[in-house]
Parts: C-alpha cells; sequence; structure tokens
C-alpha cells in the first residue's frame, strides 16, 4: 500500500505511471499487428534502429523523439529497398540494417561524450521520465490509437490478405510504411520505460498472449492492450517496491502472464488441452 | 478484323521473374457473360498471368483492359480469389467476418460496415452453403468449406468480373458442385469469370471459353475450338488421352 501513498505523494512515480500505461496500451495495440503480419524481427530492428537518431538528436540539441523518428523509418525504408531490389530475403535485410544501425549508434553516442546515458537508452528507466517525455509519450499515444480506429478495416484486410487488398486498390506499401511509422513511434515512447532492447518483449508478448485468447481482431486488440497495461502497472510496482529496474521486471510480468495464459488459456492451454486428450484416451 | 472492342483484352502480355520470362506475348479476348478456363502444366504460368493482368505484380510489357477501361479504373469491379496457399488460416477472423471483407471495397475510407453490409454477407454465405459455420475461426473448416467461404467473399464484392486460381484444388466433391454451380448462375447473370483449372476431364463440362498457356498461348477461343487432342498435345509437350470421357488428371 505505501507504494499506492507514494503514488498520490510523488509526481515523478504519477509521470511514470502514466507513461508506462500508456506505453502499455500502444504497445499492445501496435504489437497486434506486428504479430499478425510476421513483422516481429521488424519491430526489434526499429526498436535498435533509432539509437543513432537519439545520439545525433543529442548533438543537434533537439528532443531526440525527433531524431529517433527519422533513423527509425530511413531504417524500414532501408530494409525495404534491399528485400525489393535483391534476391536478399526480408529477414536477412532486416538484420544487415539494424545492425549496423545499432553499431553506428553506439559509436556516435561513445565518441560524442555525450551526457547520454546509454545503459538507460538501452534499457530504460521510468522513474526519470520529465514532463516534457509525458507529452510526448501521451501525443504517440493518442496518434496511433486514432490511426488504428480510423484505419482499422484497411488494417484488417491488408494484414489477413494483402493480395485481396491490393486486387481491390488498396495501397498496401503506403499501408505497410504506415505502420512502420507508428511502430517507430510506438518505439521511441517505449525508450524510457523499458529501453531499446526490451521494447520487442512489450510489443510481442502482450499481443500474442492476446492471440492464444481470441478468435477475433478487435478483441485481440483491446487485450493487447490490457495485458500491455497491467503488465507496466504491476512491473512499476514491483520495481518500485523492491528497488529492481523498471523495464525488465514489466517484461517479466508480461512473460508470465503469457506463460500462464499458455498453461491455462481455456481454448489453446497446454493444461486443458492434455486433459482433453486424456479424457478422449480414457473414454 | 472486327474494329468492336471486346469485353476483356489481354494485349502482348509479358511477364518475368528475375530476368526469366514465364508468360511471353499472350493476346486474347473474350465477352461479357462467359465462363473461361485457364488451362496449362504446372508452371505453365497460369498464376502469373492472372496477377499480372490484375496488376499485382509488375509486368514487362503488354497491357489488359476490361470494358475499355485499363485495370486500375475497375479494380472495384474485381473478384480475386487467389490460390489457397496464401492465406494464414490462423488470423484471428470468423468466416462471417471473412465474408464481410467483401463489402470493403465499396466501402469508402474510415467507413465501417454497417448492419445491412453484414446480412448482406449472411446472405452470401447462405448462397454458399456455409451460413451454419459463421461463427467458427476459419482453420476449424475443411479445404472446400474455406474455398466456399471465399467464394462468398467474392460473392459479397457484387463484381462484374472474378478471378479464381485454382478454386477446386484439394476439395471435396460436393465443395466443387456448389462452387461450380454458383459460377454458372454468376455466368448467366452476364458475370465474365476467369477460373485457373487442371483437371482436363471437367473442362468440357465447366467452361464456354478456353486459355491454354504454357509459357506462350497455345490457344483461346471457345472451348469446342481450343479444346482439341492437337493443342492439347502441343501444349502439354505430351500425348494426352482425349475425349474428356478418358478423365484425364494432368
Ligand atoms: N515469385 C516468383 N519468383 C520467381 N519465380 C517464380 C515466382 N512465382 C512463380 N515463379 C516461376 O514462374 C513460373 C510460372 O509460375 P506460375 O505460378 O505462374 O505457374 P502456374 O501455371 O500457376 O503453376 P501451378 O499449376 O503449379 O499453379 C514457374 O516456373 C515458377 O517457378
Ligand atoms: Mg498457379
Amino acid at each position: 500500500m505505501e507504494f499506492f501513498q507514494d503514488l498520490m505523494a510523488y509526481e515523478f512515480l504519477q509521470k511514470a505511471f502514466i507513461t508506462s500505461i500508456m506505453v502499455g496500451i500502444i504497445c499492445g495495440v501496435i504489437g497486434s499487428f506486428i504479430i499478425l503480419r510476421g513483422m516481429a524481427l521488424m519491430g526489434d530492428a526499429i526498436s535498435h534502429a533509432v539509437l543513432p537518431g537519439v545520439a545525433i538528436s543529442y548533438m543537434l540539441g533537439i528532443n531526440f523523439f525527433y531524431g529517433a523518428v527519422v533513423t527509425g523509418v530511413l531504417t524500414s525504408l532501408g530494409i525495404g529497398a534491399i528485400s525489393q531490389n535483391s534476391r536478399i530475403k526480408n529477414d536477412s535485410s532486416i538484420g544487415i540494417v539494424f545492425a549496423a544501425m545499432f553499431a553506428l549508434g553506439i559509436i556516435l553516442i561513445t565518441s560524442a561524450q555525450s551526457a547520454i546515458d546509454l545503459t538507460q537508452i538501452l534499457f530504460g528507466n521510468v522513474l526519470s521520465v520529465r514532463t516534457s517525455d509525458v507529452i510526448v509519450t501521451l501525443v504517440v499515444g493518442v496518434v496511433v490509437l486514432l490511426a488504428v480506429y480510423l484505419f482499422y478495416k484497411e488494417l484488417l484486410v491488408s494484414s489477413f490478405d494483402e493480395t485481396m487488398a491490393a486486387a481491390y486498390g488498396l495501397k498496401v506499401r503506403m499501408i505497410h510504411y504506415g505502420i512502420m511509422v507508428l511502430l517507430t513511434l510506438v518505439t521511441v515512447a517505449s525508450l524510457q520505460t523499458v529501453g531499446v532492447v526490451l521494447v520487442i518483449a512489450m510489443l510481442i508478448t502482450p499481443a500474442a498472449t492476446a492471440y492464444l485468447l481470441t478468435n477475433r481482431l478487435s478483441t485481440m486488440i483491446f487485450l493487447a492492450a490490457f495485458f500491455g497495461a497491467a503488465s507496466s502497472v504491476i512491473g512499476l510496482y514491483v520495481s518500485f517496491t523492491y528497488n529492481l529496474p523498471s523495464g525488465p521486471v514489466i517484461v517479466l510480468v508480461a512473460t508470465a502472464i503469457f506463460a500462464f495464459m499458455f498453461l491455462f488459456s481455456p481454448k489453446q492451454g497446454v493444461v486443458g488441452r492434455m486433459l482433453q486428450s486424456n479424457r478422449r484416451k480414457v473414454a | 478484323m472486327s474494329v468492336i472492342k471486346r469485353t476483356v483484352e489481354f494485349n502482348h502480355l509479358t511477364v518475368s521473374y528475375y530476368g526469366n520470362e514465364v508468360v511471353r506475348d499472350v493476346s486474347c479476348s473474350f465477352d461479357t457473360g462467359n465462363l473461361i478456363g485457364i488451362v496449362g502444366p504446372n508452371g505453365a504460368g497460369k498464376s502469373t498471368m492472372m496477377k499480372a493482368a490484375l496488376g499485382l505484380i509488375p509486368k514487362d510489357d503488354g497491357h489488359v483492359e476490361i470494358a475499355g477501361e485499363p485495370i486500375h479504373r475497375v479494380r472495384k469491379e474485381i473478384a480475386y480469389v487467389p490460390q489457397r496457399n496464401n492465406i494464414d488460416w490462423d488470423f484471428p477472423i470468423l468466416v462471417k467476418d471473412v465474408v464481410l471483407l467483401g463489402t470493403y471495397p465499396h466501402r469508402g475510407i474510415f467507413k465501417r460496415p454497417r448492419k445491412k453490409d453484414r446480412e448482406w454477407a449472411m446472405q452470401c454465405l447462405e448462397r454458399v452453403g456455409m451460413e451454419d459455420f459463421c461463427n467458427r475461426q476459419i482453420a476449424e473448416l475443411s479445404g472446400g468449406q474455406q474455398q466456399r467461404v471465399f467464394l462468398a467473399r467474392a460473392l459479397a464484392q457484387k463484381a462484374d468480373y472474378f478471378f479464381l486460381d485454382e478454386p477446386f484444388v484439394g476439395i471435396d466433391v460436393g465443395s466443387e458442385e456448389v462452387i461450380i454451380r454458383i459460377l454458372k448462375q454468376l455466368r448467366d447473370q452476364g458475370k465474365t469469370i476467369f477460373v485457373v483449372h487442371h483437371d482436363l476431364s471437367k473442362v468440357e463440362n465447366y467452361f464456354d471459353d478456353l486459355i491454354l498457356i504454357n509459357k506462350e498461348l497455345y490457344g483461346a477461343g471457345p472451348v469446342n475450338k481450343v479444346f482439341q487432342p492437337e493443342n492439347m498435345e502441343r501444349c502439354f509437350k505430351m500425348r494426352i488421352g482425349l475425349p474428356s470421357s478418358l478423365g484425364v488428371e494432368v
């Protein structure tokens, strides 16, 4: 209960609370599309590729948000360019581009002798969130949720059957790059909560948990947002109470929820299925 | 030579993958209200021709016109049912929602499907005899049932032109009968339907016109003219027991 008293008392904790809930929600929403479109690796790539953007922003003295978005989008364009114009498969071109961007980012950050704390960017520290970061996160959240709401129909059809979508005239390439932009925004917003290295877990794990539970995309998105937010809140509580790093704790909470559903979900649960097949054997 | 344009015209269609020509200079044309089979051996370029005609993959040369318009102007009047293997069957979507996708082309951006769209989707499901399965996830169906659902989605599009890639592969006899019956009904309503097809024994039964392709065109026109032993043997590069009463599978 001490946590809740502190939550009332300390502004820094309130900021952390709001940011991490928002991050949990938008990661769940975008993550749903990422796993259904088979873009998990892409998510990992973008999150690492924002690193040079953060460094360059720092050198220019602007909010790290702008640089991160630019390098994130450049990365997705670069990956697309390689896999479309050569026989190199998508996952390989992802590997080439994102490792290069990550390496570049590390060199820029260390050589700039900047005050940026590399550890903090890599692993996040939600308790150091400033007011301007809260605003960035909220704006990103609104943009992402609005975009998904408005283009839900197009996102659904192009994720399920891209060929049909293209056949009736949807601009499927534009939708793909639109998702990459949203993904970049979400990644940047998540930097302080879970950090570059662990963003992928927030994108994939809550959405995968939701995927186990439902046969409808709309339900999956709501459940993923819920699991994301719940992981953030519980994770923040645990990390604050036991003085553990926030990002890793949040990720482990999300993983625990996934593990629970994996074992016990009514439809896909491993335990349920084992019981069922036993019953069948007995009968 | 007639100057009157026919409804669907393929003009000098040429397509290649990485410099390798798989469809070469295919020209042919068809009238509305016909059921047209596309036949040729494995790897003949049937799927490629269909996809290139619909502008889904780039072509080297040639163009396709429908009702005198280039494809991109008539996209919404076209329903395309791809070969089964490029669908993610585990996608979280129910049968009725798959069919509802068919109403999307005529719903503008930002607009959600309405009640009457849902009702229309259900009617299309009933037409293919799948209404009892409307709340199933799509992986929980047999191959034939899945194909019927995708036909229902095409019906929901209220298209005038249908392009189906191997709709009869790997499905049960009952489903095949349902599908061909509906395709013939559509034809009788004046729709134009292209079907990539494998089973030569059914060709005369199913189609009005035939496209015979193996990279190049080996014949196009009314079935009784094109479906001749010498054409078939040239196209398939082997002796094929015709007539169809022999029921040859290739
Ligand atoms: N994406 C691709 N990249 C490279 N080559 C391809 C690609 N798709 C098809 N091909 C090749 O092009 C040729 C024509 O393929 P296509 O799929 O059009 O044949 P098809 O007549 O539809 O065959 P099937 O009866 O097996 O469906 C084949 O030799 C195939 O190997
Ligand atoms: Mg094919």
